[in-house]
């Protein structure tokens, strides 16, 4: 059986699988963005708090995928909790970084202007510190995606969702009728997602990004 | 066309600061030290120093950007501890240095931040914003949407003036405004900024260590010393005819004669009084008076009183009939509002050696010759070599 025969063969199955990979990756990411973000709001202004949260996140990074998985299987059992966990706990530490190195990179001098006019902390925060500090926490995000397109297809190991199962079950029977074809069509359909997921991200900060859009109706220097 | 001046502008208040001091956690000697300062409504005022004096630390503590550790300030009578911060800072303009836009907002937007604050509708808004635009010298049509890296510093720096005058503030803060500016813009904005306040009379706080900045910009100076007291605070022609210490005359450094040419005008200084006669005068009685008067000239003017010609005994002589044709007539004139450098100016570049300096209403007030200028220098220094040796007596 050649590899566009087993695809034929499990269209179906490989379409769901892909589904859910991307909604598994989607629905983390999100968690981990929210999180992620509330984590760096809540810290950058204070040096030890925000070193204290981006070494945890680092320390959690550190351990191995399959090891965290392996850790999360006896409270959580398997299946989707501790995908997911797994999951967003890697995805934090790109957006936690970023987060508040974007915030701590936004010029003083333009939030003591905001504060000077009489902006509100939150009101400064919402209007120009964190819009300015968006396309750092956006790359952020995005590298967390990246990642968690790998670890989400290590998670089949705990029977988590999406392609994973196709690297899986086509690894524990190497050698077999269409092992190899298996492995392939999940690492295949990983790498596709992972290209399309960038380029949303490539639209999303394209249009969330208005200053760096050449203004309309410029003005002469 | 939007309308040129606002519509009803509110005009400035008096500001007090009572024994104001600022000590900055773990920082050993207070950043202000008991501070009072009466500013008058209205008036521009400097705070003038060098970095670390005080000066920028004081202007923040009258927005609450810095909360003072004891005193009190007190603006239009009430004192601004009893106001919350954020609505204190909605009534008070702040102009920092770079102008300090926010570069992920168009002009407008940047303009817009304080009227929607106020809760301003829309429509409201988009008037001021241009109404603004244009009063700080931007045409509304092409700035309106542009982003604030497009902007030339100088072009920045006066959205950064109307983004303060948005909701119109009685009082306006300005932190080393023109600080980033080449020195063309940087005059250039300076007289922009007299002009507006012409018309505006807002109250202003104003904070540089450039002396000639302050000199031109203040109708009061604080002159301020490390760490945080006022040594001076007086006119600027006082300052620098009467400098309260050494450390305010070392402060201003040399040059206070040629800065005195500039901040002195025409109409404070002894004019030469060349004889003047109506046109209507007889040709015969006016060579008569002007050879009493011995300088063998006059000048005539009209019956306003406004110069017309010069005349000298030469073209009286043999004429009879009214005056008021005789002699060359008034090629350039001085007005007293001018600054004795602008007079030195005009007066090597004009034809004769002499001028006429118009009072009010253009009518003659005297005449200005380079002597003229020259005596008025030395007698300026005249009296600062005298206040020196005083005070050196004194001590």
């Amino acid at each position: 059986m050649t590899l566009w025969e087993y695809i034929e063969d499990r269209w179906d199955l490989i379409v769901f699988e892909t589904w859910q990979h991307a909604s598994m990756v989607a629905q983390c990411v999100l968690v981990a963005a929210v999180l992620g973000v509330l984590i760096g709001v809540a810290t950058y202004r204070r040096p030890r708090p925000s070193a204290l949260a981006t070494a945890a996140a680092g320390v959690l990074f550190t351990v191995p995928s399959l090891a965290m998985l392996g850790l999360l299987i006896p409270p959580l059992g398997l299946g989707v909790a501790p995908a997911v966990t797994a999951i967003v706990l890697y995805a934090l530490l790109p957006i936690v970084r970023n987060t508040i190195v974007g915030l701590r990179d936004v010029d003083p001098l333009l939030v003591d202007a905001a504060r000077g006019i009489g902006m509100s902390r939150r009101r400064s925060l919402l209007k120009v510190e964190l819009p300015l500090a968006w396309p750092v926490i956006l790359t952020g995000i995005r590298v967390a995606t990246q990642l968690s397109m790998g670890i989400g297809a290590v998670a089949a190991y705990v029977s988590g969702p999406g392609l994973g199962e196709q690297i899986f079950s086509g690894l524990a029977r190497l050698g077999g009728a269409n092992a190899l074809n298996a492995t392939l069509t999940g690492t295949i359909g990983v790498a596709i997602l992972a290209l399309v997921f960038d380029g949303v991200f490539v639209l999303i900060g394209r249009l969330t990004t208005p200053s760096r859009r050449p203004a309309s109706g410029g003005a002469r220097a | 066309m939007p309308d040129q001046r606002p519509a009803a502008t509110t005009h400035g208040v008096p500001i007090e600061l009572r024994k104001v001091t600022k000590a900055f956690p773990g920082g050993g000697e207070p950043a202000v030290q008991e501070l009072d300062l009466d500013i008058a409504a209205g008036e521009i005022v400097v705070l003038l120093g060098p970095s670390g004096c005080g000066k920028t630390t004081t202007m923040r503590m009258i927005n609450r950007l810095i909360e003072p550790t004891s005193g009190d300030i007190i603006i239009n009578g009430q004192n601004s501890r009893d106001i919350d911060p954020d609505r204190l800072r909605r009534h008070i303009g702040y102009v920092i240095q770079q102008a300090g836009l926010f570069p992920h907002m168009t002009v407008a937007a940047n303009i817009a931040q304080v009227p929607k604050m106020l809760g301003w509708d829309r429509e409201r808004i988009a008037e001021r914003v241009d109404e603004l635009l244009t009063l700080v010298g931007l045409e509304p049509e092409q700035f309106r949407d542009t982003y604030p890296r497009r902007l030339s510093g100088g072009q920045q720096q006066r959205v950064g003036v109307a983004r303060a005058l948005a909701a119109d503030p009685p009082v306006l803060l300005m932190d080393e405004p023109f600080g980033a500016l080449d020195p063309i813009t940087r005059e250039r904005l300076q007289d922009e900024l007299l002009r507006l306040q012409d018309d505006l009379a807002k109250t202003i706080v104003f904070v540089t260590h450039d002396v000639d900045e302050a000199l031109k910009i203040g109708d009061r100076i604080a002159i301020m010393q490390r760490p945080g007291h006022i040594v001076q605070y007086a006119r600027p022609a006082e300052i620098l005819t009467n400098p309260a210490s050494e450390y305010v005359e070392q402060f201003l450094g040399s040059g206070s004669s040629m800065r005195l040419l500039r901040l002195t005008k025409v109409g404070d200084i002894e004019l030469d009084q060349v004889p003047f006669f109506p046109e209507d005068r007889d040709c015969a009685d006016v060579l008569r008076e002007v050879e009493r008067d011995g300088r063998g000239y006059a000048l005539i003017t009209d019956g306003m009183r406004r110069p017309l010609r010069w005349v000298s005994t030469a073209d009286l002589e043999g004429r009879t009939g009214p005056a008021g044709s005789a002699g060359d007539p008034v090629t350039g004139t001085i007005s007293h509002r001018s600054t004795l450098q602008d007079a030195l100016e005009a007066l090597l570049n004009a034809d004769t050696d002499i001028l006429p300096v118009e009072g009010r209403r253009r009518t003659y007030a005297g005449a200005l010759s380079l002597s003229t200028v020259q005596n008025a220098i030395q007698s300026i220094k005249a009296r600062e070599r005298e206040r020196r040796l005083k005070r050196s007596g004194a001590g």
